[in-house]
């Protein structure tokens, strides 16, 4: 395998705020990566950091094991950042060509990454006149020209329609399926629970956890429950140590467990103690509850 | 090197503005050739502007590198928004990001502004020369090919103030202020050269230091020509107004706007890493 990326206690400053606190994690090849976090809490300033765009006021960061330097470095990185930033007077294919200048690679794979990217057929038509959806679609092609190693995406899409959304999306998952490591910022939680292995959770530039994605909370799941006499199920359920936090809303109980237990046997035990449930449902936290619960457990 | 003036020529070339100005500043780099048709046929008074000495060897280099020159605010122009359109793109970022490094990028604008100026010297030369080789009265070898620091000054000119423009471009990032300012910054040199000879020094050390202003170090490389064509000398000596005007181009005029130059390349980098963009 091997790393790709190592970042050791990023710090930025704008002024007094710090956007980036000593921030440190591992990229490692082959995986997808989510870094996580409200607006504002640092992602996009770290990957600026990273891209050599934004200077950085202590730590360190090496890319491929700190072999090269990072613009040389950064020749075999696709990345996004934010908005599509090209020349708007320029056509798709004018622009793929300065950017293999630029990456100093051969200009055979421009027709190959338009393709990919459902471009092909407006490769002659002005940046200026492409949709925002396109213009982000040229930026993954462009980003995509020199193989890279490790593609980074900062929220890729921001600001595009459903349809859009889901283009990116499918795209995304093509380039995961080839084997590429991703490195995905993103504040929609369904995107990066869609396609990442692994998230780095950061608010107000600090770490508050990286490592795979179903290790983020010592969770064993929870029950939503439904029956004819809610307060006897409550009653019941408050007196099992097995449980514990209980929250009731829209007619629907919710048992955190605390421990292991199947489905099977929370409803054999109830039905013992005469209670009927008309709904059981047991459920693993989604990303974006567990996401809340992390960043709230830090407030 | 190479590689970088690609780079550099891709988003020029495919700018249909700085197309179109780039080309008007070539086609009037040879209109001066135009000067030549200038003739008054009124009667008695006959004018034939060619007749008069202007295109005599080796007066022509300095008066047609002078004249040229002016010409310059065209480009200045393209490099300015050069420039600054990266900025207002985002392009910058995107470069960088792509794995231009900082100093390639001010490498590639340096490197385009020295091919203007050097192919700019190369068109006056080779216009001036034929213009000399029709109209001149002196054709002897060693005659044509003397006076030609001219050129060079015309050469370092050119750079030095694209130089500055480029630097400019950067500073301020819109290409519209930074053409302002640099309008600007040649009425400030101008007044702060009357302030200094009004209130502070002399009026002879007050112009020994406005030539280390950046604009009028690279004006003050080629001096105005007109004092020294035969016509204005004989007016001249007409009134009784002998004129020993000094139009030579020295060393330390050379050595000041290489300075300014290197200063004005060295803070555009300096500006660029220091910016988080």
């Amino acid at each position: 395998m091997g790393t790709i990326l190592n970042v050791d206690g990023l710090t930025k400053k704008f002024g007094h705020l710090v956007a980036v606190n000593q921030l440190s994690f591992t990229i490692e090849k082959g995986n997808v990566y989510g870094i996580l976090g409200p607006n504002g809490s640092g992602k996009s300033t770290t990957l600026g950091i990273i891209l050599n765009v934004v200077n950085r006021t202590s730590g360190s960061f090496q890319c491929f094991n700190g072999t090269t330097s990072t613009h040389e470095a950064l020749k075999k990185v696709g990345a996004i950042i934010e908005r599509p930033n090209f020349y708007p007077y320029m056509t798709a294919v004018q622009n793929l060509k300065l950017v293999c200048k630029i990456k100093e690679v051969s200009v055979d794979k421009i027709a190959e990454k338009l393709e990919l990217v459902g471009l092909l057929d407006r490769q002659h038509s002005k940046f200026r006149t492409y949709s925002l959806g396109m213009k982000q679609r040229l930026a993954i092609a462009s980003a995509l020209l020199n193989d890279p190693e490790i593609l980074i995406l900062d929220e890729p899409t921001n600001g595009l329609d459903p349809q859009g959304i889901h283009q990116i999306r499918q795209i995304i998952k093509k380039i995961a399926g080839q084997g590429t490591t991703i490195l995905l910022a993103s504040h929609l939680l369904d995107e990066v629970e869609k396609v990442c292995s692994h998230v780095v959770i950061l608010r107000k530039g600090k770490k508050l956890y990286s490592g795979p994605v179903d290790e983020m909370l010592a969770s064993h799941g929870f029950f939503e429950l439904k029956s004819n006499d809610m307060e006897q199920l409550h009653a019941f359920l408050e007196k099992q140590a097995i449980f514990g936090k209980l929250t009731q809303e829209n007619g629907l109980l919710t048992a955190y467990l605390k421990e292991e237990l199947a489905a099977e046997e929370l409803n054999q035990m109830l039905f013992k103690e005469g209670i009927v449930l008309s709904h059981l449902m047991k459920r693993k936290e989604s990303l974006e509850e567990q996401f809340l619960t992390l960043t709230q457990n830090e407030n | 090197m190479v590689r970088l003036l690609q780079i550099e020529f891709i988003k020029l070339w495919n700018n249909r503005a700085s197309r179109i100005l780039i080309a008007s500043y070539f086609i009037l780099l040879t209109s001066i050739a135009l000067v030549a048709a200038i003739k008054f046929d009124i009667g008695p008074v006959q004018f034939h502007l060619a007749d008069q000495g202007i295109f005599n060897f080796p007066y022509i280099w300095h008066f047609n590198s002078y004249i040229t020159a002016i010409f310059k605010l065209f480009l200045a122009i393209v490099i300015v928004s050069m420039m600054a359109n990266e900025y207002s793109n985002k392009t910058i970022k995107q470069n960088l990001i792509d794995g231009l490094s900082k100093k390639e990028f001010i490498l590639s604008k340096f490197l385009t502004v020295t091919a203007f100026s050097l192919v700019s010297t190369l068109f006056v030369f080779l216009v001036s020369l034929i213009l000399g080789l029709i109209y001149s009265d002196y054709d002897e070898f060693s005659i044509i090919f003397s006076d030609l620091e001219f050129l060079l000054a015309f050469f370092f000119k050119l750079m030095g103030f694209f130089s500055f423009c480029l630097f400019l471009g950067i500073l301020i990032k819109r290409s519209a202020f930074a053409l302002g300012f640099l309008i600007l910054w040649a009425i400030l040199e101008q007044v702060f050269f009357g302030l200094l000879g009004w209130k502070v020094m002399s009026w002879e050390a007050a112009q020994r230091v406005k030539n280390f202003f950046p604009l009028e170090a690279t004006a003050n490389l080629i001096k105005e020509p007109f004092s020294r064509l035969s016509a204005v000398q004989n007016i001249g000596e007409q009134i009784g107004e002998s004129m020993n005007f000094d139009y030579h181009v020295y060393w330390y005029e050379f050595l000041i706007v290489i300075l300014w130059t290197l200063i004005f390349v060295y803070l555009s980098h300096a500006l660029l890493k220091k910016r988080d963009l």
